[in-house]
């Protein structure tokens, strides 16, 4: 039942609209409509805020703003993650940027609360503010550690002498954009007051911390609330925590005694959402003639906000990807009056594998040597900064794998060589490295006399398959047809868990599953009549009532093989694309992935993880960028007609190959993450094959066809 | 969304009566207008539907050419057989447009108004001499990459998006026009559209009642037609250049041509300076070169759209070289 490649559980669910997301829950009746109006300033406060045209526009019930807001809990940096920290709203006139709430309308329906939103009359004291990254670097500080309380600097060796030594070197800087993270389903919370308590259905990634979250902001005791999310529409990221949609649908709710429901509209997501930060990154690569690295050093330099310091771990892989004597790795963080920073999907990976895969290349085509040749000699044989061994690294053997499956032999040696009618053709590949995470995370089987089962954790499904691979652990543990199994998650009241997130949600919560089974059969083991007796016949005959049993994973910090072992996922990603030779439009061709990653649960479940990551990658690479304008803060492109993603058309053909393992160090299941690897790399190995196709290195991304365009050769008859 | 009326026409009489409403609109597909309203760039408070008119049809005309009724959606329109053979590069250009699912729903009436894609035209926070005339125009010297190069004005440097209307430009159609009292007159493609000048905000010289009814399309001129159009992706995005070419050549020699561009221009734009560079000259690519240097010649780029100069001359040379090629 493990490893099947078993169709989602959920799916009829999904297809045919029974699967309720947050803003669909109509269990407590026809709710109020929030809508929240942000601040049309990037920086100053408030003069004058009068919401009495608003007030009484038709509708509406209530304006909060920040002159009665209630008062709420302050952000509390104790707690590690910001996810469960609190996240007040609306508590005072300055405005730190570009489309902060200023004010909540609720009313009795959407449009009537948007346009009485238009009502309200504002005066700002506009002050001046910084945000143009390009201009500021020099602005920039060092943080105490960076995500994942990972160190901001390393260094190993002496950089700098290596790298002088050096016969062949790259030192190059890339720039990559802002981001944002675009589920589906927007986000959205639905908030529900009982007396004093409150149920909340949101749309979240983590129950734990939406919790948590709210609850500090509110200063209520967590227990008074019940969080539901059975069904989210996509996060990546986004809804790792809550945001002011959900606070201020909760504070609406209980000012007011009824239901309110706020959900973003898609232009809002790009200023009341956590971003990606643009970076700007050197990386330098010496090697001598035969290739071997003798200097690596990655320095990063990325926006944050002032107020809440995010630093992604961008140059962290690079510290255990290639061996190199002679190491430096480095964050530094340039602050300005934007949105603040948050996780979007593969945080780090994302934008330090596409400048480190990309040198890469660069240093390949110095050497004159094939690029698989080149990563396959600096294959570390231990962790090349801590000395630590790896577990289960198996990143040649996903290089050498798709080298064969995908043809790499027929890749053109000289770029720009080879055409196909009007497009110029060209063959990229990158490495992929991601590291794999580990959260506590509980989880509850119960055995039914009727011989079904029910699986319980606050555990999330984000669209990966939580439900399929739940039901999949559970029942083959219990000897049980799948059908027989019944998954129920992304409620407050069930075992809590690390939801959703860093791609640690489904070897978290299956070892949690698998240790409640294997409990439970060890509970029901003692009362068999013998051996071979099926479980649910025990439980039939001896537990009239049902049995139940609870299973765990401790976090990262307190398991030893953490210590002793560098657990990773790798992969390898080979990418053809086309360059119209005239015009210098990209366009993808065919692409491979091959990934490593333990144990895969369901194949199904995994490609679909895998091959979407892969098309963030191509997205990373051609498309994807949230534009500021540097003179009022603003993020101009916001609609998905201007920030664009790839379409189907952009994504012909594309595919994963999964090398199936067993990692025994990460745990008893052997399964690692596979929701951000698709991810990692993928958009190098799109850029290093329009570098093939073309000759033209661009290292300012996303790769408009701008930046190709003067490279061109000129237009023949 | 503001609270509005909403009316369905009858017929057309009843139509045109119904927009001396204050605040009354058309609305055809909605594809545009409703999501204009949305954002409250446009606040209609009466909503005048002609979708369901009798104006459907796609006609034959005794000179050859066709007539297609402003009601006709963009997806019949490019299927239509007729269209297809004699206007091909009208149905290459439709189907380049927008999705499947909206050319469904788009009229033909409603692409030819719709409004810019100007990220700044829908953020009613920024300045744009376009939806609130006079207060200026942000994307000079802000976000300007997708903006015009040809026409634009200091006021405003806004493309119209339409792939549509630059196929009709180049096939010389006419727009019918039906205004109070059956007032009913033609006005051609290229006096239909007005440059932006001071007065962006005035798009067109269709009257504050008159409804378009349809599109005539005169014979199709002599030689082979072909809509290009230059994207950031490969379906789904407005053109970042689009060409629309005819031409004709006896024995190597260009003797009829038509030129017009997409996303470069405030109005579909037709270049009478490329014609008269092709126009008896050989069809060699030095012949295309010299009508793209003349097509933009007066081009001016603003920063981040310099490079549609560069990309609309090589896509008019390819593109003529692939019109030119098969005689
Ligand atoms: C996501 C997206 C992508 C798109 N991509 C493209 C693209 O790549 N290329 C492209 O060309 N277009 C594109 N479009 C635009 C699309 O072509 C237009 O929205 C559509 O053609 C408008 O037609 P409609 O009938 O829906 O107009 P409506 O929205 O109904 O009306 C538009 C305007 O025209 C007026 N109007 C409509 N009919 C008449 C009439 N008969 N007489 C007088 N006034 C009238 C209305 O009052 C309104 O002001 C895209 C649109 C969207 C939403
Ligand atoms: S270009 Fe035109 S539409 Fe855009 S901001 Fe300027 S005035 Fe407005």
């Amino acid at each position: 039942m493990i490893g099947q490649a078993i169709s989602r559980v959920d799916g009829p669910f999904k297809v045919t609209g029974q699967a309720t997301y947050a803003h669909e829950h109509w269990e407590a009746g026809q709710p109020l409509y929030g809508f929240i109006l942000g601040a049309t300033i990037g920086r100053g406060r408030i003069t004058l805020i009068d919401a009495s045209r608003a007030e009484h526009s038709p509708g509406v019930r209530k304006v909060m703003t920040y002159r009665n807001a209630p008062a709420q809990g302050a952000p509390d940096e104790s707690i590690p993650s910001l996810y469960w920290r609190a996240q007040p709203v609306l508590t005072n006139p300055e405005i730190r940027h570009y489309g902060e709430p200023v004010a909540l309308v609720v009313a009795g329906t959407f449009e009537q609360a948007r346009a009485a939103a238009s009502l309200i009359d504002i005066e700002y004291a506009v002050e001046p503010g910084n945000y143009d990254f390009a201009t500021r670097q020099d602005q920039s500080y060092v943080p105490k550690v960076v995500n994942g309380r990972m160190e901001a600097e390393t260094s190993v060796g002496d950089f700098d002498s290596g790298f002088n030594s050096a016969a062949v070197k790259v030192d190059q800087r890339y720039t990559t954009p802002y981001q944002f993270s675009h589920p589906m389903e927007p986000n959205a919370c639905l908030a529900v007051p009982r007396g004093d308590d409150l149920i909340l259905y949101v749309s979240a990634q983590i129950v734990d911390s939406a919790r948590a979250s709210v609850a500090n902001t509110l200063r209520i005791d967590p227990e008074r609330i019940l969080v539901v999310t059975p069904y989210v529409g996509g996060g990546f990221g986004s809804k790792l925590g809550i945001h002011s949609e959900t606070i201020l649908a909760a504070l609406a709710a209980r000012q007011l005694n009824e239901p309110v429901k706020v959900v973003l509209t898609r232009q809002q997501i790009f200023h009341l959402m956590g971003l990606r930060p643009t970076t700007s990154q050197r990386v330098r690569l010496g090697a001598g003639k035969d290739g071997r690295l003798v200097a690596i050093a990655h320095e990063v330099n990325m926006y944050t906000s002032p107020h809440e310091e995010y630093a992604e771990q961008t140059a962290a892989t690079t510290r255990a990807l290639y061996a190199a004597p002679n190491r430096w790795t480095s964050h530094r963080l340039t602050p300005l009056d934007l949105p603040r920073g948050e996780d979007v999907r593969a945080p780090g990976e994302a934008p330090g594998l596409l400048a480190v895969e990309s040198a890469m290349d660069e240093l390949a085509y110095a050497l004159a040597m094939d690029p698989i040749e080149l990563r396959i000699r600096n294959e570390p044989k231990v962790h090349p900064e801590t000395g630590i061994p790896f577990s289960d690294r198996r990143l040649v053997e996903c290089m050498r794998e798709g080298a064969r499956r995908f043809g790499w032999d027929q890749r053109p040696a000289q770029p720009a060589s080879l055409r196909k009618g009007r497009w110029l053709v060209g063959y990229g590949m990158a490495a992929a490295i991601r590291m794999h995470f580990q959260g506590p995370a509980k989880a509850r089987v119960r055995m039914c006399p009727d011989g079904t089962a029910v699986v319980q954790s606050d555990m999330t499904d984000i669209g990966g398959g939580t439900y399929t691979i739940l039901a999949q652990v559970a029942a083959e543990r219990l000897g049980l047809p799948i059908d027989r199994v019944r998954v129920e998650i992304g409620r407050s009241d069930f075992p809590v868990s690390w939801g959703s997130g860093g791609s640690w949600g489904a070897a978290n919560s299956s070892t949690a599953v698998y240790r409640a089974c294997e409990a439970l059969r060890e509970k029901l083991l003692a009362s068999a009549r013998d051996k071979s007796e099926a479980l649910s016949e025990i439980v039939a005959r001896n537990h009239p009532e049902g049995l139940e049993a609870e299973g765990e994973i401790v976090s990262m910090e307190k398991d030893p093989n953490y210590r002793a072992y560098s657990l990773n996922t790798y992969g390898a990603h080979f990418a053809e694309v086309g360059v119209d030779v005239d015009t210098a439009e990209i366009r993808l061709r065919r692409m491979l992935g091959v990934f490593a990653a333990g144990r895969f649960l369901n194949p199904k479940t995994a490609r679909s993880q895998l091959i979407g990551g892969m098309t963030f990658g191509v997205s990373y690479a051609l498309h994807e960028q949230a534009v500021v304008d540097t003179r009022s803060g603003a993020f101009v492109n916001r609609d998905l007609a201007e920030y664009l993603v790839p379409v189907h058309a952009d994504i012909p053909e594309l595919d994963a190959v999964l090398l199936d393992g067993f990692d025994d160090k990460a745990n008893v299941l052997g399964v690692k993450g596979i929701g951000e690897l698709g991810v990692c790399g993928s958009a190098a190995a799109v850029t290093n094959a329009v570098f093939n196709a073309t000759g033209v290195r661009v290292r300012d991304f996303p790769i408009t066809l701008e930046k190709v365009l003067p490279g061109l050769p000129l237009m023949e008859a | 969304m503001r609270p509005f009326i909403y009316e369905r026409a009858t017929d057309a009489r009843a139509a045109i009566a119904a927009m001396s409403t204050a605040g009354a609109k058309f609305i055809s597909g909605g594809t545009n207008l409703l999501d204009l309203m949305k954002l409250e760039i446009e606040q209609p408070t009466h909503l005048v539907d002609i979708s369901r008119l009798a104006f459907k049809d796609i006609e034959e005309l005794p000179d050859g050419g066709l007539r297609i009724g402003a009601q006709a959606s963009n997806s019949d329109t490019a299927a239509d057989r007729r269209v297809r053979t004699r206007y091909p590069l009208l149905s290459q250009a439709l189907v380049a447009g927008a999705s499947g699912q909206l050319r469904n729903k788009a009229s033909v009436g409603g692409n030819l108004l719709q409004r810019t894609r100007c990220p700044y035209f829908y953020d009613t926070a920024s300045a744009c001499n376009k939806r609130n005339p006079g207060s200026g125009c942000s994307a000079i010297g802000g976000l300007n990459r997708s903006h015009a190069i040809l026409g634009g004005s200091d006021a405003c440097i806004a493309t119209h998006p339409s792939d549509m209307a630059v196929a009709m430009t180049v096939l010389d159609a006419q727009i019918e026009l039906l205004g109070a009292n059956q007032a009913a007159r033609r006005v051609a493609i290229a006096d239909f559209y007005r440059l932006p000048g001071d007065t962006p905000h005035i798009e067109t010289v269709l009257g504050p009642n008159e409804m378009i009814t349809g599109v005539v399309l005169p014979p199709p001129p002599p030689g082979r037609q072909v809509y290009r159009k230059v994207r950031d992706r490969a379906s789904y995005a407005f053109a970042l250049v689009s060409v629309a070419a005819i031409v004709a050549t006896d024995g190597g020699t260009i003797t009829s041509a038509r030129v017009g561009f997409g996303g470069v221009a405030p109005k579909p734009w037709r270049s009478v300076e490329a014609e008269a560079a092709l126009m008896g000259r050989p069809a060699t690519m030095a012949t295309y070169r010299d009508a793209a240097e003349a097509a933009m010649t007066h081009a001016i780029g603003r920063g981040q759209n310099d490079f549609k100069i560069e990309l609309a001359k090589r896509t008019l040379c390819r593109t003529l070289a692939q019109v030119a090629q098969v005689g």
